[in-house]
């Protein structure tokens, strides 16, 4: 390893590979194992047709399949402190850093988008997981604030869609206080009474999972998506044994009471703008017309029980 | 005495000065001014050892078995301490402990994680590792201390969060969440002292605080050293290395603006004073509880907010 294959082969490879066409036009679905033509997967939302494994989905397509027709406008999002803690590993922070936008074409692994779902206002902040692992520094703390007075601008719900093993341990205890700051951005939402609704997607690990992607008023989550504190391979170091089927997959987390619901993908919009229209506007949305046949289903003698309460207190005799 | 690695070379002249004490017992003056002078000895190389510990001989030291406990703060700062139990959900965790009790006249709400000073009791509390009903009491408890207008001391010494399948079935990281919620909303004075080891999520759980302090040698991490070597250098021998990137140290962290004091700690380190250590740390909670109650629950709340949001624009250049 030296810096021509660390640095000036990836710069190269990125010039050549500037090409329209997908290296590679079949995908192998990591559950199965079916091959899938790209344009099927895609159009699937990355969603294997076979077996419906969930994969992983680009940031940008992610916020395409939630927004109505796909419309969406990004916001930019506040400069963070680059490299605070000067850290340097095998390689300088600046220089993993540098590598990762070049990469992705983002700045750091969050974005924030406005736009409505199912016909309601929403903000979104979505991390993307190409960028360091979507790990969680100052600039994502900070992006997740701009999102919360976004939404409170707005009146507007927040989604949060964390992708993310964690901490970005490049920016050490400044990445821990994203914990609190992200909370901080969580409460500002709440305060403004507006819903907080997080989708939690693969994976969603450490610091960020115990932050504010476990205090959605409403936690939704895709199949099979990895959720939890501590990573499995460091559980089965500390306890020596094998870990259960499933274990911290997003129907583990349903059944252990920890999400309310897991959704497939291809019903995410609908799922969402639902959940958001029933919270935001609670008034009926047209006139409303009795139900029919109430007359005849209620005996006589409880109607004219109820009428006669006075104030409710005493219930007819069952 | 339990001695580090580094502490060899102090290990062996306060050896030899033992071996000679033992010797003048017999009356010879020749042997007492040689043990005054290997004493000086001594000290001085103390002294300059610990003047410069490197990030990684710190951490050994926030690990030493013999440093001051919560239990052990506890019962020098605190009367009538009346230790409170349970989540109310599940279970009794005593990685963390709370309670009620008061201290320099007032009652707190005292919680922190307890490690344990033998192989009985650090099984007891499970090396300060809390599962998720550890941080439910701590919230439970916090909202009791709320409740009745009480100021929160929490102790934070913990390596992190126990890594296990039922703390991970119960919600470990809602847990945490939860607690730094809690933390962040209670309308009383919290003040926050790093006292060993404040290992990552399990740590800032109980240290989203008006006022955090560490002692000299104490650290407070995002990861071990020892993760962070595996993970980033692929191997855990370079934790020295990681330890230094990390930046975990008492000293950084107020240079970076994430803790607002340092407390001073005994010569040679929290381990060879005890007593000394905890009566420091009294008189900082003592200064930082009595200036925080000055203000009005939403004030204090706003105040505590602030800190954080502010945090971050600082870095170390």
């Amino acid at each position: 390893m030296n810096w021509i294959s660390n640095y000036v082969r990836p710069r190269f490879r990125a010039l050549v590979a500037k090409s329209e066409v997908p290296d590679n036009l079949w995908e192998k679905c990591d559950s199965c194992g079916q091959m899938i033509f790209h344009r099927e997967l895609a159009q699937n939302l990355r969603v294997c047709p076979h077996c419906s494994h969930h994969m992983r989905i680009p940031v940008n397509q992610r916020l395409e399949l939630l927004f109505d027709e796909g419309q969406y406008q990004t916001i930019e999002l506040p400069e963070a402190a680059q490299d605070p803690l000067r850290f340097r590993d095998r390689r300088r922070y600046t220089e993993r850093l540098r590598e990762a936008r070049a990469k992705t074409e983002a700045q750091d692994a969050i974005v924030v988008a406005h736009g409505t779902i199912g016909g309601g206002k929403a903000v979104v902040a979505a991390f993307n997981f190409a960028f360091m692992g979507g790990s969680m520094g100052v600039a994502v703390g900070e992006g997740l604030l701009a999102a919360a007075k976004l939404a409170c601008l707005q009146e507007a719900p927040l989604i949060a869609i964390p992708a993310s093993g964690g901490a970005r341990m490049q920016e050490g205890i400044l990445s821990l206080m994203q914990m609190p700051r992200t909370t901080i951005a969580v409460e500002m939402v709440k305060d403004a009474g507006l819903p907080y609704i997080v989708l939690l997607s693969d994976p969603t690990t450490g610091g960020v999972s115990a932050s504010f992607a476990m205090l959605g008023d409403i936690a939704v989550s895709e199949p099979g998506a990895v959720i939890g504190f501590a990573g499995a391979r460091v559980i089965e170091e500390t306890i020596r044994e094998k870990l259960p089927e499933g274990f911290q997959r997003a129907e583990y987390l349903l059944e252990h009471g920890m999400i309310d619901m897991v959704v497939d993908r291809r019903e995410l919009r609908e799922t969402l703008g639902r959940t958001i229209k029933l919270l935001c506007r609670p008034e009926p949305e047209g006139e409303i017309v009795p139900l029919p046949g109430t007359d005849l289903d209620v005996p006589e003698k409880t109607r004219v029980t109820e009428a006669s309460r006075p104030d409710g207190q005493d219930r007819p005799a069952e | 005495m339990h001695f580090l690695d580094f502490e060899k070379p102090i290990a062996e002249l306060e050896g030899k000065i033992e071996e000679l004490r033992h010797l003048s017992d017999t009356g010879d003056m020749n042997i007492a001014e040689e043990v005054s002078k290997l004493q000086a000895k001594a000290e001085r190389l103390l002294r300059q050892t610990y003047a410069k510990l490197t990030p990684w001989q710190k951490t050994q030291v926030a690990r030493h078995p013999e440093r001051p406990h919560f239990s052990d703060y506890v019962d020098r700062l605190v009367e009538d301490f009346t230790p409170l139990c349970g989540d109310r959900l599940f279970g009794e965790d005593r990685a963390i402990i709370g309670g009620l009790g008061r201290f320099r006249g007032h009652t707190c709400m005292w919680i922190g994680h307890e490690k344990g000073h033998d192989t009985a009791t650090r099984v007891r509390h499970n090396f300060g590792m809390a599962r998720p009903e550890g941080y439910r009491k701590a919230q439970r408890l916090m909202r009791m201390a709320e409740r009745f207008g009480l100021p929160v001391i929490t102790l934070v010494d913990t390596p992190g969060a126990y890594p296990g399948i039922g703390a991970e079935e119960r919600g470990q990281a809602e847990a945490i969440a939860r607690a730094i919620e809690t933390c962040l909303d209670i309308k009383v004075p919290l003040i926050s002292a790093v006292i060993g080891e404040g290992g990552s999520g399990g740590a800032i759980a109980l240290a989203s605080a008006n006022t955090v302090v560490m002692l000299e040698h104490s650290i407070y991490s995002v990861i071990s050293p020892e993760g962070c070597a595996s993970i980033l250098w692929r191997s855990g021998d370079q934790a020295k290395e990681a330890a230094e990137a990390l930046r975990l140290t008492a000293q950084d962290l107020h240079r970076l603006g994430v803790i607002d004091h340092v407390v001073t700690e005994p010569l040679g380190g929290a381990q060879r004073d005890g007593t000394a250590t905890i009566d420091a740390v009294g008189r900082v909670l003592e200064r930082e509880m009595m200036s925080l109650r000055e203000h009005d629950g939403p004030t204090l709340k706003r105040l505590r907010r602030d800190k954080f949001l502010e945090m971050g624009k600082q870095g170390l250049h």
